[in-house]
């Protein structure tokens, strides 16, 4: 059994190593849809991008699944406020998420055009509005969000849904949608071949450079934006009870971990560097590697709004003090210390079947494939 | 709480279930078959249970697709739309659905594209581990979601602490072995593989009526028949168990669903028939069978099994003590350090969900009436009618599938099934059953949880998020069209694959596939 505070910092690492795990591997699955219409021309050419990640988009998809999980059962508090505070964001997140498991799976069961063409922009939506709405909530989250407790910590939200769509977080929503397509895009380089990994690979540089200089101008202005500082209460070892503190709004907070942690400035130049190490690795044709530079971009941009923010999650902007906190936002130690070992056990038997199936599907996917065994592939 | 707020949410929360359970008995199921049919396809090495592997499997992947999608919206409804239940059981619920993510649906998610695209790729053994693993990971996800639906059924291993307003875990292992989640677990998987057992049978049974790819059909109709024997046994064995352990910790849902009105002397008599009339709380025209609800209910000769009045009499007595306990629970949290409040509170801290009860009525307790004490103690009991007859109605299809299967399996063991057009037929029709059945059982159980949401802890009024009725009632309308466009859409593609047959595998071995009398190969389809 480890202290209250240490397992309470453990799951805001947990909670960030599946984010990006997420990232990484949902995100590629997403980013392959969301450029489906564009590095896919004919109807074989749509199939060749289906198929490369057929077998294994289902998988990916359960790192969503799982983020969710853990975030219910480690941060009940988040899960609650989040779910029904972003009412209208998440039902549009699991909306266009519906568009997926049928898209793959009925579109090339019925030959008509316009049924795979109406699939295809379903992929589409499907894999191009979940990481934008990702990112425009984390562009809400540093700029805080207005909800209140009340006495029965019973959460109350109070903005709208038009209100989250302000600049910032909609620049913040370019980000993550640039970096996830850079994901998309660096794996379709991987897996195709000849004229569509031509165009997969355009649109690695396209997205990398997007990457960086929409990255780079969300941190020149969260420089400029209010952070939250706890100034009484809300100790690491006590119970979770947001309204046990106070809280107050100060410019330029949000980079006092940078200053007092010199070391956590290596997660912003992660993010920069990779994305030019794959825009490079792009123009050299060197797919594999931009993939896993690619990869390191979505630690890199998703580990620096952690840490921005740290430790908070969701910052109350109508009333401080009921911001959620690493420290006050969390379950009991009991239910986090049972849920790292669960965790522990199981997640690297989860890398290396996941591995192994990537193994067996390893290789191109050709135009040839898909007309051999029309009625076998998706 | 308002009123349209809380109606509106359960009424999502039920079509979504309902609807996402259209899908996973079927999964849960087939899964099983298909291991039967690869196995035999390893054994064998005959290229027919080949194919059977990958028709039943592309029937199964059409299900499974909705499966998916569904199963999405529940788990983010717990937040969006009962976002206080989430608050106020996170630390026990979330645990399990986590759980359930990380040991059953990676597994099942990440083998199932195996199982689809690793047919060339991996040996025949290495491809019927694939789809064993797939098999083991979508029945251990129901395994989780039991055991997170058990809790709510009866919410053991767990305790009220008031300075995080909320209930928090004591025991994972008294959650994990919670008998109720067990008994529910095995009852629902066996229901599940029961209505794939009937897929299969029926569609089946059509082919051999229609007298086409027969060796395929009767193949299917075999592995069917002797699955479907076993679980419908099983169903209603395991389905027993569940009754019993419902009589043990829900005592109210027993007595709704039995119509006992009064305490029965031990042992107590099963009501076959009667029209249960709630304003009168009593039924008229009674058939009863002496004996047996004591028997099924207790296990004894010598247990009595309460009756609804004398339940709501034993909550009312509850709900007095919760009110005192929700009086100083307001106090303590004003002055969480006062020892006195703090005992005060202990005192009946076990009935503060019964004291809860009272916040529909009014939002200061004190001020309940001996009127509104009586109406929430009546509350506590779920209509009986809906209780009375989705139970009766989900127990004789329970018995209709033993029957069918026990017909199906005798025959196909004497090999003399293809030509009994009557129990052919019988199949056919049959094939929508189980799914009823499926859908009145989770009437029973979660209808039958009310007015809770996880009983005696936590009434349904208190549970919702902050919302609207407004905008609860559009995302409704959201959830209603996606969800019927995508049942159009694979009600659409069952019905082709299943009429197109082996033959939409494209191996060029089946109906009207092979030579026509002209010699020359005619396609029965273009499709994929």
């Amino acid at each position: 059994m480890f202290d209250y505070p240490t397992i309470k910092f453990i799951w805001w690492l947990l909670v960030g190593v599946l984010l990006i795990g997420f990232a990484i591997m949902d995100g590629h699955d997403m980013g392959v849809g969301a450029l489906l219409p564009f590095v896919g021309r004919s109807d074989t050419e749509r199939r060749v991008v289906i198929n490369t990640i057929a077998p294994h988009w289902d998988g990916n998809q359960v790192w969503f699944i799982t983020a969710g999980g853990a975030i219910f059962a480690a941060w009940p508090f988040v899960y609650a406020t989040a779910f029904s505070g972003f009412y209208w964001a998440m039902l549009a997140v699991l909306w266009s998420l519906f568009f997926r498991p049928v898209g793959f799976d009925y579109r090339s069961k019925i030959e008509d055009p316009r049924w795979r063409a109406f699939w295809d922009w379903g992929l589409f939506v499907g894999g191009f509005v979940p990481p934008v709405i990702f990112g425009v909530a984390f562009g809400n989250l540093l700029q805080g969000v207005p909800f209140h407790f009340d006495d029965t910590l019973r959460v109350f939200y109070e903005g709208s849904f038009w209100a989250l769509l302000n600049p910032f977080a909609l620049l913040c929503g370019l980000v993550s949608a640039s970096m996830i397509l850079l994901q998309g895009a660096t794996y379709l380089m991987l897996r195709t071949e000849e004229k569509m990994a031509q165009r997969a690979r355009r649109a690695a540089m396209l997205f990398g450079v997007l990457t960086i200089v929409l990255f780079v101008l969300g941190g020149l202005w969260v420089g400029h934006l209010d952070g939250y500082v706890i100034t009484a209460g809300g100790e690491a070892a006590a119970q979770s009870n947001p309204l046990a503190k106070t809280v107050v709004r100060a410019a330029g907070a949000w980079l006092a971990n940078y200053q007092r942690y010199p070391l956590t400035m290596a997660l912003p130049l992660l993010g920069i560097v990779s994305a030019a190490a794959a825009v490079s690795l792009a123009l050299v044709r060197k797919a594999g590697l931009a993939f896993i530079a690619s990869s390191l971009v979505q630690a890199g941009v998703i580990g620096t709004a952690g840490v921005s923010l740290f430790p908070f999650l969701l910052p109350s902007s109508s009333d401080p003090r009921s911001s959620l906190t690493a420290w006050d936002a969390t379950s009991s130690q009991m239910t986090l210390n049972t849920m790292f070992w669960a965790a522990l056990i199981f997640t690297p038997i989860v890398l290396s079947y996941t591995a192994w199936c990537y193994r067996v599907m390893r290789g191109k996917v050709t135009e040839q494939h898909i007309r051999t065994n029309s009625k076998s592939v998706y | 709480m308002n009123e349209a707020l809380v109606d509106i949410s359960r009424l999502q929360f039920a079509v979504t279930a309902l609807y996402h359970f259209l899908f996973v008995p079927l999964t849960l199921g087939m899964v099983w078959i298909l291991v039967i049919m690869e196995s035999a396809y390893v054994i064998t090495k005959q290229e027919i249970y080949r194919d059977m592997t990958r028709f039943w499997g592309k029937l199964f992947g059409i299900n499974f697709a909705l499966g998916v999608t569904t199963g999405i919206t529940m788990e983010f409804q717990f937040g969006t739309n009962w976002a206080y239940y989430s608050h106020y059981v996170g630390d026990i619920f979330g645990t399990p659905l986590a759980i359930e993510g990380l040991m059953a649906f990676f597994l099942e998610s990440t083998f199932i594209g195996l199982f689809f695209f690793g047919w060339d790729r991996l040996s025949r053994g290495k491809h019927l581990l694939v789809t064993i693993l797939m098999a083991i990971g979508s029945n251990l996800s129901a395994l989780w979601i039991l055991i997170a639906n058990g809790w709510m059924q009866d919410p053991v291993g767990a305790h009220f602490n008031y300075q995080t307003m909320r209930m928090e875990m004591s025991s994972m292992w008294d959650i994990v072995f919670n008998p109720v989640a067990q008994a529910k677990f095995v009852h629902t998987v066996s229901a599940g593989y029961v209505t794939a057992a009937c897929f299969v049978l029926g569609i089946s049974s059509w082919y051999i009526l229609k007298g086409r790819d027969l060796p395929f059909a009767r193949r299917s109709f075999r592995i069917a028949a002797a699955f479907g024997f076993a679980s419908a046994l099983s169903v209603i064995v395991l389905g027993d168990e569940s009754g019993y352990t419902v009589a043990e910790s829900q005592q109210t849902k027993i007595a709704a669903m039995e119509g006992i009105w009064d305490t029965e002397p031990a042992p107590a008599a099963l009501t076959l028939f009667a029209i249960p009339d709630q304003a009168n709380r009593t039924n008229h025209y009674e058939i009863r069978l002496p004996y047996v609800m004591g028997l099924i209910g207790t296990r004894s000769t010598t247990k009595e099994i309460p009756g609804i009045k004398q339940i709501v009499a034993r909550n009312k007595q509850r709900i007095l003590n919760g009110q005192q306990a929700v009086i100083a629970l307001e106090a303590l949290r004003k002055a969480p350090q006062d020892a006195a409040l703090r005992a005060a509170f202990e005192k009946n801290q076990g009935d503060l969900g019964f004291g809860l009860l009272l916040k529909k009525y009014v939002a200061d307790v004190r001020t309940a009436t001996p009127a509104i004490i009586d109406q929430a103690a009546w509350s506590t009991i779920p209509n009986v009618a809906p209780m009375f007859w989705s139970f009766r109605l989900m127990a004789g299809l329970g018995f209709s599938f033993l029957l069918l299967f026990g017909c199906a399996f005798w025959f196909s063991l004497r090999n003399r099934f293809a030509g009994k057009t009557w129990l052919l037929k019988w199949a056919l029709l049959w094939i929508p059953m189980p799914w009823i059945a499926a859908e009145l059982g989770w009437v029973v159980a979660e209808y039958g949880r009310q007015p809770w949401t996880v009983y005696g802890l936590l009434p349904t009024h208190l549970s919702t998020s902050s919302l609207t009725a407004g905008s609860v009632v559009a995302s409704l309308s959201g959830f209603v069209l996606f969800y019927t466009g995508l049942l159009i859409a694979e009600m659409f593609l069952m019905v082709k694959s299943a009429r197109l047959g082996p033959a939409s595998l494209g191996t060029g071995r089946y109906h009207q596939e092979t030579a026509t009398p002209h010699g020359k190969p005619q396609l029965a389809g273009k499709e994929a």
